[in-house]
């Protein structure tokens, strides 16, 4: 059976070219450190630069501000506390968002037990930061505004070039967590006005295990991974080479299709939204407009979403849920109580999220498995009245 | 998946789902704050437990011992369907997960439940039993509440834990948090 892989935001499958460059690097015997004053070494150092400016171009910077890190997380981690230790003299209050990934928010709340301040701001009902908020909790001894671009749970896009014109103004360091957006929408750090962005490969058909890390050559950061010249004295460590030839790779092939790409996924998610018109009693979350194209969360009243989840990989579809059930901490989902979601909806949440490889029949099965589910697990259900 | 071969077949074919109509007796546990919801209706006939069905909102875990705890209760003398216990129902599931068998594994609960509401209506109370239960819906319940990963009574009622955010429980909250107010 051909499992219908409904659950990108966790990893997209390589891109076939996105092998082939890795498997390419293999076979030349790809194993020289970038390090090395040597001619193996320089060979090395050209693939490593040459990916550095294919990220670079992708978010319309200068290659010498994209950092190598190992993942989406490693890069919010840097970024946050790079921050938090260089401008502790300056002051050490933080401003961030109610709905931020747990690899923001923790090194957020490791601060906070540490003297730091933090302000974390609220959402709307569709997750939506309001830039008026930001600015009234910068203080002047505020260092850095963390606020991520888009939410990995709801998909909705945050007004990023609103608020980086007010950290501008006021002097404030910005970091946006472009993980999931990044490759998918286009991105220009400039006009964003960015001064940190964190990047994973493994969201635009990279491999996973390899993330980056924009640096403006504005801002001095602490290292956080320290003791080694690599990266420009900004994350030593030995370069994982096999990763940044696909994250390169990747990189390229995001900028030249991403046309053609969004166009497909768009198209996914009207098939989604008409198909989930024709079920009862689904609310859908995140901005109606604003929001990433590639991903549709919404909240099934009356069931809980682990046994959805479970239902529908028993029919060869794999999705995920934000269901308090499944989250393995049994916790509910922060992003959707932000947004104001009671804590039963909640429960009966899943997310569907897609990519280039996935055709209208794919997500036509998919829900021909959902409503199936839902179904059955409704007729189980002490809740729901059946009329 | 995390579960065992026993909890995937009963999810994935519960047996006796549904609702009696006027059962003899009806049991509910949870809320679904938590996650967890069951409603266990029962036929009595000569002390034996004639019928059994469940309604169930819940992760997989949940309806598994849902459907497992009516198997077992099916057919059986009362005082014996009183002997089930969440324990028993969780091992002929062939185990659960740990962080599963505080939250989902209900079941018997909801069994005993249905049972004592049955012996209520027999001596006349009629449903005021039901105001009388040791578990109650949270928005009703004035006193205790039980996280049983800090292993402490919480003095007031909350879905999560107001000290690790996870659920809390309903069902054992007073036996529980009299052991820990013991200890002290």
């Amino acid at each position: 059976m051909k499992v219908i892989y409904l659950d990108h935001i966790s990893g997209n499958p390589l891109h076939p070219q996105v092998k082939e460059a890795i498997i390419d690097y293999i076979k030349k015997d790809g194993f020289g450190n970038p390090v090395s004053q040597h001619s193996i070494g320089d060979a090395a150092t050209e693939i490593l630069e040459d990916a550095r400016v294919k990220v670079a171009q992708l978010i319309n910077s200068e290659p010498q501000e994209i950092v190598f890190t190992s993942c989406g997380t490693e890069s919010n981690n840097h970024a946050i506390k790079g921050v938090a230790f260089a401008k502790a003299k300056k002051g050490k209050h933080i401003i961030t968002s109610n709905i931020e990934h747990q690899s923001v928010a923790r090194p957020l709340r490791m601060l906070s037990q540490m003297g730091y301040n933090v302000t974390s701001v609220s959402v709307d009902k569709y997750g939506m930061v309001d830039p008026s908020d930001v600015e009234k909790a910068i203080r002047d001894d505020t260092i850095l505004i963390s606020i991520m671009h888009a939410n990995n749970e709801i998909g909705t896009i945050e007004p990023i070039a609103e608020i980086g014109k007010i950290a501008k103004a006021r002097g404030v360091i910005f970091h946006t967590d472009a993980v999931v957006s990044c490759g998918n929408i286009p991105i220009n750090v400039n006009e964003m006005g960015v001064d940190l962005m964190s990047i994973a490969a493994n969201q635009f058909y990279g491999p996973p295990g390899i993330g980056a890390l924009y640096i403006s050559q504005k801002v001095k950061i602490l290292p956080l991974i320290d003791g080694g010249v690599q990266e420009s004295n900004r994350r030593a460590g030995t370069p994982n080479m096999l990763g940044i030839v696909g994250m390169g790779k990747a990189a390229e092939l995001a900028r030249a299709e991403m046309p053609q790409r969004t166009e497909h996924l768009l198209k996914l998610k009207k098939t989604i939204m008409d198909r989930l018109g024709t079920i009862d009693e689904i609310v859908v979350n995140g901005h109606p407009e604003k929001s990433l194209p590639g991903l549709v969360s919404f909240s099934v009243s009356y069931i809980e979403g682990e046994s959805m989840m479970m239902m529908l990989d028993e029919e060869g579809v794999s999705i995920s849920t934000r269901s308090a059930c499944a989250s393995g901490s049994l916790r509910t989902s922060h992003v959707l109580i932000a947004t104001g979601t009671d804590h039963a909806t909640a429960q009966g949440t899943l997310v569907f999220s897609y990519g280039i490889d996935i055709t209208v029949e794919d997500i036509d099965k998919a829900f021909e498995a959902l409503r199936k589910s839902v179904a059955f697990l409704r007729n189980m259900s002490p809740l729901y009245k059946k009329e | 998946m995390q579960y065992s071969d026993v909890v995937m077949d009963h999810f994935k074919s519960p047996r006796n789902v549904g609702k009696i109509e006027n059962p003899d007796g009806t049991g509910e546990v949870g809320n679904p704050i938590c996650g967890d919801m069951m409603t266990i209706t029962i036929k009595v006939k000569d002390d034996r437990i004639d019928d059994i069905k469940f309604n169930t909102f819940g992760c997989g875990a949940a309806i598994a011992v849902s459907s497992m705890v009516t198997e077992m209760a099916k057919g059986k003398k009362l005082e014996e369907a009183m002997k089930i216990t969440n324990m028993t129902v969780a091992e002929s599931l062939g185990g659960l997960p740990k962080n599963k068998l505080h939250c989902s594994n209900l079941g018997a609960d909801a069994l005993h439940k249905a049972i004592t509401d049955y012996y209520a209506r027999k001596e006349g109370k009629g449903r005021e039993a039901k105001d009388t239960e040791k578990v109650e819906h949270i928005g009703k319940r004035k006193g205790k509440c039980y996280c049983p990963y800090c292993e402490t009574g919480l003095p007031e009622p909350t879905p999560l834990c107001t000290r690790c955010g996870k659920p809390t429980l309903q069902s054992i909250a007073d036996s529980a948090t009299t052991k820990g107010a013991k200890k002290k």
